[in-house]
């Protein structure tokens, strides 16, 4: 008796899974797809671009209009041309030491509320992005889509920026300007950590 | 009682299996609609982005430019685009350079960052050639048969949709803050036709 009915939830447990059943996904990514999310991934893995990627979008947000579209504009732009001087075989030295430097200035910048003229800021955010760039432009993996690659990993990029500017949003209030300044010193914070990291 | 009731689910039982044995062929493959061409170059236009984004950069433009540039884009990019694509009929197999797409990239997502103010003639201008171009690379290689003209036309069609799509979306757009989002949209494209150029001449 107790048998048959251990058979039946066997069965029924048996039954659930089958219908429960998810994609396998037993295919090995490739070709054009990959290419654009190997690209889409890349700036999103590493810790050190996501801080100053959502870094320049929380500076644009503190610094409002015009500051808070130029600087994500200004970004990919000079990052593409990071990345365009890496493919050309331009050595820019000190890469991870730029990355590390970039989350500390940007996030000392926003802990700060600084409040450069809008050429200066553009600027710094520029010099930052070649370093990025010149990062993300030289690991395509082969066998993947060039354009798909660099699609995926500027659309990213501006992704992470629109998250800091989303974040940013809380600058309205006083509260949320205090939130702001405590996350740029956590970035800053985190970029002291990728610049230790990086020197020793 | 019972009985009719047995006699009642033979029946249906009977009709149902009829209705299932004599049914026709869907025929719901597109081999058998004979509309797989079209298709085929609907497909090919939206699965290649060297095509479809310097389009939607075209497309972009016109809608921040307003209604007017819209309109023209709309009727003129998959016209010179269908008409470069049929030229491209009779001619060799050619692949189309990546210089030629990173300056379609940098020239068109750089007006759009620019929110450049453009007369309607210079914009109906750059959609005949970006369409004229653009079409004749698609159209090589395709062959001269019947097959290869509905693709072509699926081409066209594709480009006609996603320009009405875009421009349209673009022109009803007025809180600022969505224009400027457009305006940074340029910037990734600016950016990957940048990549691309560094990618062909390392390549090269």
């Amino acid at each position: 008796m107790r048998s048959a009915r251990q058979h039946k939830w066997a069965l029924a447990v048996a039954v659930l899974a089958v219908l429960w059943a998810q994609t396998a996904f037993a295919h090995v990514e490739k070709s054009e797809a990959a290419g654009f999310l190997t690209g889409f991934r890349h700036p999103i893995a590493g810790l050190d671009h996501v801080l100053a990627m959502v870094a320049v979008g929380l500076w644009g947000a503190q610094l409002g209009a015009p500051a808070i579209w130029v600087l994500p504009i200004a970004f990919p732009m000079l990052m593409a041309v990071g990345g365009m001087l890496g493919l050309m075989g331009v050595p820019i030295p000190g890469i991870e030491y730029g990355i590390a430097a970039s989350a500390i200035l940007l996030g000392t910048a926003v802990a700060f509320e600084v409040r450069p003229a809008l050429v200066v800021a553009a600027l710094l955010v520029g010099v930052f992005a070649l370093f990025h760039g010149h990062a993300h432009g030289t690991e395509l993996p082969p066998g993947q889509s060039a354009l798909l690659y660099s699609m995926g990993f500027v659309i990213a990029t501006g992704c992470l920026h629109a998250l800091g500017i989303g974040i940013g949003a809380v600058h309205r209030w006083t509260w949320g300007q205090k939130l702001l300044r405590a996350a740029g010193a956590a970035v800053a914070a985190g970029g002291v950590f990728f610049m230790w990291k990086a020197l020793v | 009682m019972k009985g009719v009731r047995a006699s009642r689910l033979q029946t249906c039982v009977i009709v149902t299996l009829s209705v299932a044995l004599c049914s026709e062929p869907a025929e719901a493959h597109l081999n058998s609609t004979g509309v797989g061409p079209l298709y085929d170059g609907l497909m090919h236009f939206l699965m290649s982005p060297e095509d479809l984004v310097p389009a939607l950069a075209l497309a972009l433009l016109a809608g921040l430019r307003g209604a007017a540039y819209g309109r023209r884009a709309l009727f003129t990019l998959p016209a010179a685009w269908l008409l470069g694509s049929l030229f491209g009929l009779t001619a060799a197999a050619t692949n189309g350079s990546a210089v030629l797409s990173s300056f379609w990239f940098l020239l068109l997502g750089g007006l759009v960052v620019a929110d450049a103010n453009l007369s309607l003639r210079v914009m109906t201008v750059l959609a005949v050639l970006l369409g004229l171009v653009h079409g004749y690379l698609n159209g090589t290689g395709m062959g001269q048969s019947g097959f290869a003209v509905v693709a072509v036309i699926g081409l066209a069609s594709a480009v006609f949709v996603l320009t009405a799509l875009t421009a349209a979306f673009v022109v009803q757009l007025r809180v600022p803050w969505t224009r400027i989002a457009v305006r940074v949209a340029g910037s990734w494209i600016v950016a990957s036709g940048l990549l691309i150029l560094g990618w062909s001449l390392r390549g090269s």
